[in-house]
């Protein structure tokens, strides 16, 4: 017991939660804008894999690390082409489309790496984000170590959420997307566009994803290895549900979902060698389907989810 | 740009998408590998040199095609009947960790007449336990089963994990984390002397054309996919939804534990966590190529063995990461997917 | 007064080899109520999509207030002052009101909305105009007439001056009906130009300034309201004489199902309150009543597709419990689904495969699909019930929704029938095509078989039922027969009037 509460009063533990959760606000930030737009993003997986690829890779050429996140998002958003071309223009299943862009962005990273990083005893590591104090903030006991030493992206997620949720709810344009979402007829009778706003939707939420994944290889880690986002992604696709499709509640759902990441890897130093490790490993994924089943009727689901917009077809 | 539906839809429609795809991702991947500086029609020959060039070739090729024909036949199965099963990768998994369970803990030394068609069932019946849990889900609490699957994956796979570390580790595999192996009694017949292929591939045959049968020959046939193709109707015709989707699940996800089954049986003789070269997410492809008809499974399975198999040999001779089978594998199914379109829809001026 | 709000020259458009659109012209002056009559598939609604822009026109132009539009741009078209009111709302349930109806009216690139402004917009709108609503409540949680003022608001927040209302009564009671067109009139008085899309004539007399009538995509007549008559454009419509079935006098035989008090609860909504009805050999029922008071409830019941929550259901004179669809087919019960496309048919299965679908214990042997008597019964139907452009092994999509509906009646009615359940059977099918279902449900009448036609179209119901109940709010009011009925007093029970103490002895049995 006395060790649960060590666990839990260790600043160290609340530093890993903001750290875990990085990845998967980006991520469910980016599958929440598509499909608030009405299209399902299943080729998250594949592209926070590009993501963390492409990122890595262009910092490991001399890149700096920005310039590494803004390559990993302009990849991301091509695969968001893709997958508005498929759903959107051609209007195939969401479904499939979205796996077969994760097969396809997910293979395709790791045939690059392999093709332009020599095979190495040890992976070639990079000069990750350091994490920066916020003056003032992180002098505060306990609160500081814990909450305002991270690294950048960590802020720009929380920032993300925030400026998403304003978009969503408090300007024409997120009226535009949410409307597209829950009916793209009566968009377009507004004079929207349905097709460019899901377009838009899904360039953009796709980019989110990428940096996702470039946060794992930026700052969360320094080297990238094939299957390092080991169902992130489909992690963050459980969490829109979690969330009710509202950026702030996506923020604390990822939030506490690290929460119990953190927490379990903790718990495992604690209990090795009583309980095997991997029962703590599957923790977040069997968390991701509890959280599914408790929500999946309680949520108020965008009404053209899944449903291919093709003019003048009701 | 707009799309109408084509009202007839010709033999050649119907034949044409899945040989088009494949060429349009073998021509794309043929970019990828002059991005490596390779010749390409050199490394294509290498491909098929590696796949078919020899006996040994040949046999490694139809070997790798067995355990892609089950879960394409997995993946085929359910989405006739919409039900959205990703997880053919998990259920290949637990299939796999229970015919080593059950033949090295119950069935030492028991004839492999008897002991072969027990862990075939086993394994089969192993994998179907594991998407029963998404197709209730879903039943009762209307959860999609794409992510579920998905998800169910990474708890299988860990599941696996642990028990070969612990109650189920070799303890003669120096530390490695690897099964016991199944009894010598439970290794499948070699089908070809001096090679790794099994009768796991007759079986897979089999099952494929059994499959054709049930699905244009029989009720249940007609009623998953009346299921698929409109649910509202299906029902309004007294077509018992819960029903034909579990018995949908349930051969579904005996393919993939199937899968995993024949693989040890055939193949291993033990498990570990690598036990799968993502077999489970091919067999998706496969069942997309051969546009879900569980005949045109079995040339879509080959098709993937001879990329994967051909890619390993075309690797080691011209420095191409043999992640480009990986890539052509994913290319054909998005192509197949527009070509697949094209053949519903045309372009309207 | 007499200045041009909107002008349409010479306007044409084609689909494949359907000219549905040929050469119309039309002016519509400030404050005028235009109606444009005409049946299905004249070219109505072509005409309004491509006005509002939803269609670029093979040739001809719009002209709003002497500017020519661009065409295929709805954009343009609300910005010169076009509103366009669906007949199928475009609203999004999930949204409140205000947000429907302020979606794309300020800059997409601003940075904040400015709800504020818009809020007292709307509320100096629908204060003018009389039309009351919650600006913050849901959507989704407002009954049909309320939402079809949120359709109207919406045309008025974004300045139209030009209002097109498509079949603006489809959805609406009587009640609701007349209090719209009143505020329809007041918004011409108040200087608006109306267009409104209807087959009604009754409403179209009543309401309108001028009349413009359309068949085959043509524009057949216009006419002043004053200088016309009911019977002149039921002329113009339909162009030619069509008969409705001639049917002999109702001979009922047993009761055949009675139903008492049936209550049924879904998703935590009470579709049926306490409903009772009986059925008798040899004749028709109608249930009347605008769709979504409780009809689909009623006739899945009946179809074996769910449960009721409470009520006894007497069968051919035996007690039996909830119905599955297995044992409405066995017992005889044929059943017309309300949506063709959603709930009878499998587009994309063979028209045999359709034909045996709720058969399939009949048509297979050991759980072998029997195919070749499947495709026998399949060429049955299409010989006896003239299914055109039909063979067994084609997709039953390529049809057409009367020769679809054909089919569903044939595989049916090809067996014996002891009832028929009929749910909108003619709904959106052409004129030739209503006769020919008309006459098989007659036909199925005259061979004894008890028949429920649930149906909105009050002529359809008094053309074949023998006795009327009205379905409103999940409640059926008592029957009436249908010798004694006249519309009016139709439309009071639509309404829900048929408690009141001084009506209550008119429609005794």
């Amino acid at each position: 017991m006395s060790e649960l509460i060590d666990i839990l009063s260790s600043a160290g533990l609340w530093a890993a939660v903001l750290r875990i959760a990085t990845p998967l606000i980006f991520g469910t930030l980016g599958a929440l804008l598509c499909e608030r737009s009405g299209v399902l993003n299943l080729g998250i997986e594949g592209i926070m894999t590009f993501g963390a690829m492409a990122g890595w890779l262009a910092v490991f050429n001399g890149a700096d690390l920005w310039t590494g996140v803004l390559i990993a998002a302009i990849c991301g958003g091509i695969f968001g082409v893709l997958h508005s071309v498929l759903t959107v223009t051609l209007g195939l299943s969401q479904h499939v489309s979205g796996l077969g862009v994760t097969l396809f962005a997910a293979s395709f990273s790791y045939y690059i790496f392999r093709l332009l990083v020599p095979v190495a005893g040890t992976p070639p590591t990079i000069e990750a984000f350091q994490p920066i104090a916020i003056p003032g903030l992180s002098d505060l006991p306990f609160l500081g170590a814990a909450f305002f030493t991270q690294t950048p992206p960590t802020y720009l997620a929380i920032i993300l959420a925030l400026v998403m949720a304003y978009i969503l709810f408090k300007t024409p344009l997120g009226l535009a997307i949410r409307m597209t979402g829950e009916n793209p007829h009566a968009a377009e009778a507004q004079g929207i566009n349905p097709m460019v706003i899901r377009f838009g939707c899904i360039i953009v939420g796709s980019a989110m994803m990428a940096i996702g994944g470039a946060f794992l290889t930026l700052s969360a880690f320094n080297s990238f290895f094939p299957t390092m986002v080991q169902g992130r992604g489909w992690i963050c696709i459980a969490l829109v549900v979690f969330a009710t499709w509202k950026p702030s509640r996506a923020l604390l759902g990822a939030l506490l979902f690290a929460f119990f990441d953190a927490f379990q890897f903790r718990l495992q130093t604690v209990l090795s060698g009583v309980v095997p490790y991997q029962l703590f490993l599957m923790i977040p994924y069997i968390l991701s389907i509890a959280a599914l089943a408790f929500m999946a009727r309680r949520a108020r689901v965008p009404q053209a989810l899944m449903q291919p917009f093709r003019r003048g077809e009701r | 740009m707009r799309f109408e539906r084509r009202e007839q839809r010709t033999l050649f429609l119907v034949i044409a998408p899945p040989i088009i795809a494949i060429f349009a991702a073998l021509f794309l991947s043929g970019l990828l590998i002059a991005l490596a500086g390779a010749p390409i029609f050199e490394a294509y020959g290498n491909l098929i040199k590696g796949a078919f060039g020899s006996r040994l070739a040949i046999t490694e090729t139809l070997t790798r095609t067995v355990p892609l024909i089950l879960t394409g036949l997995a993946a085929a199965t359910a989405f006739r009947a919409k039900l959205w099963n990703i997880g053919g990768e998990g259920q290949l998994y637990i299939g796999a960790i229970a015919v080593a369970a059950i033949s090295s803990q119950f069935l030492t030394g028991v004839p492999g007449i008897i002991q072969i068609p027990i862990l075939l069932i086993g394994g089969a019946v192993s994998g179907m336990m594991l998407l029963l849990i998404p197709l209730w889900l879903r039943l009762r609490f209307s959860v999609d089963e794409v992510v579920t699957t998905l998800l169910l994956n990474f708890v299988a796979i860990l599941f696996v994990s642990m028990l070969i570390d612990t109650v189920l580790k070799d303890p003669l595999a120096f530390g490695w984390p690897q099964s016991v192996p199944v009894d010598d009694e439970a290794m499948l017949p070699r089908l070809v002397s001096r090679s790794r292929l099994h009768i796991g591939l007759i079986i897979a045959i089999v099952l494929a054309v059994v499959t054709y049968f049930i699905q244009s020959r029989t009720v249940f046939g007609i009623r998953s996919r009346a299921v698929g193709l409109n649910a509202t109707a299906a029902n309004f015709a007294g077509v018992p939804l819960g029903r034909t989707l579990t018995i949908v699940a349930v051969v579904s996800g005996g393919f993939a534990g199937l899968a995993g089954a024949v693989e040890v049986m055939g193949v291993q003789s033990y498990v570990t966590t690598e036990l799968s070269p993502g077999y489970g997410y091919s067999g998706i492809v496969v069942a997309m190529l051969a546009n879900l008809n569980p005949i045109g499974v079995i040339f879509a399975a080959l098709f993937i063995a001879a990329m994967f198999v051909g890619a390993d040999s075309m690797s080691r001779a011209m420095e191409i990461p043999t992640y480009i089978a990986d890539v052509t594998v994913a290319l054909s199914l998005l192509c197949m997917l527009v070509a697949v379109f094209f053949t519903q829809y045309r372009i309207r001026k | 007064m007499s200045e041009t709000a909107l002008e349409l020259t010479g306007v044409s458009k084609k689909f494949g080899n359907n000219l549905a659109n040929d050469d119309i012209s039309l002016t519509l002056k400030k404050g005028e109520i235009i109606a444009l009559l005409g049946e299905n598939g004249a070219g109505k609604t072509t005409l309004m999509n491509i006005l509002f822009g939803h269609y670029v026109p093979d040739s001809g132009h719009v002209t709003v207030m002497g500017k020519k539009l661009p065409p295929g741009k709805p954009r343009a078209a609300i910005a010169a002052g076009i509103g366009m009111v669906h007949q199928h709302f475009s609203l999004a349930p999930n949204l409140t009101v205000l947000e429907n109806v302020m979606t794309g009216t300020q800059s997409i690139w601003s940075l904040f909305s400015n709800i504020t402004a818009a809020r007292q917009k709307l509320m100096t709108i629908s204060k003018r105009f009389g039309l009351l609503v919650d600006p913050d409540a849901r959507l989704g949680d407002l009954s049909v007439g309320e939402q079809q003022r949120v359709e109207i608001l919406k045309a008025l927040f974004n300045d139209a001056q030009i209002l097109v209302l498509d079949e603006p009564t489809a959805v609406l009671t009587n009640i609701e009906a007349e209090r719209m067109f009143s505020t329809l009139k007041d918004m011409a008085r108040q200087g608006l130009s109306l267009i409104f899309i209807s087959h009604k004539l009754d409403e179209v007399m009543a309401t309108a300034d001028r009349i413009m009538v359309l068949r085959g995509g043509k524009s057949v007549a216009e006419r002043e309201t004053s200088a016309t008559n009911k019977a002149e454009l039921a002329e113009l419509m339909v162009g030619r004489e069509v008969k409705r079935p001639v049917r002999d006098a109702s001979m009922p035989g047993n009761c055949v199902l009675n139903a008492s008090d049936w209550s049924m609860r879904a998703d935590g909504v009470d579709r049926l309150k306490s409903v009772n009805f009986h059925m008798n050999e040899g004749e028709v029922l109608g249930i009347i009543g605008v769709s979504g008071n409780g009809q689909s409830a009623l006739a899945q019941l009946l179809s074996g597709i769910s449960k009721r929550s409470s009520g006894t259901l007497e069968l051919f004179g035996e007690q039996v419990g909830n119905l599955t669809v297995s044992d409405t087919v066995k017992a005889g019960i044929a059943r017309i689904p309300e949506d063709r496309n959603h709930e009878g048919v499998i587009g994309d299965m063979a028209i045999w495969e359709n034909a045996i679908l709720e058969r399939l214990s009949e048509y297979s042997k050991n759980g072998l699909v029997d195919r070749k008597a499947g495709m026998a019964f399949a060429d049955d139907i299409i010989a006896n019930f003239d299914v055109r452009g039909a063979t067994p092994t084609r997709r039953i999509a390529m049809l057409s929704g009367g020769n679809m509906q054909k089919l569903i009646l044939g595989r049916n009615l090809m067996k014996p029938t002891k009832i028929l359940l009929a749910s909108q059977p003619a709904r959106g099918l052409d004129e030739g095509a209503v006769a020919a279902v008309h006459e098989r449900i007659l036909d199925a009448r005259r061979n004894g078989a008890a028949v429920l036609l649930i149906s909105e179209d009050l002529d359809e119901v008094m053309a074949l039922a023998d006795r009327i109940q009205a379905i409103v709010g999940g409640r059926l009011s008592p029957p009436v027969d249908v010798k004694t009925a006249n519309a009016r007093m139709l439309g009071l029970m639509m309404a829900g009037e048929w408690n009141t103490p001084n009506s209550e002895s008119n429609y005794a049995v």
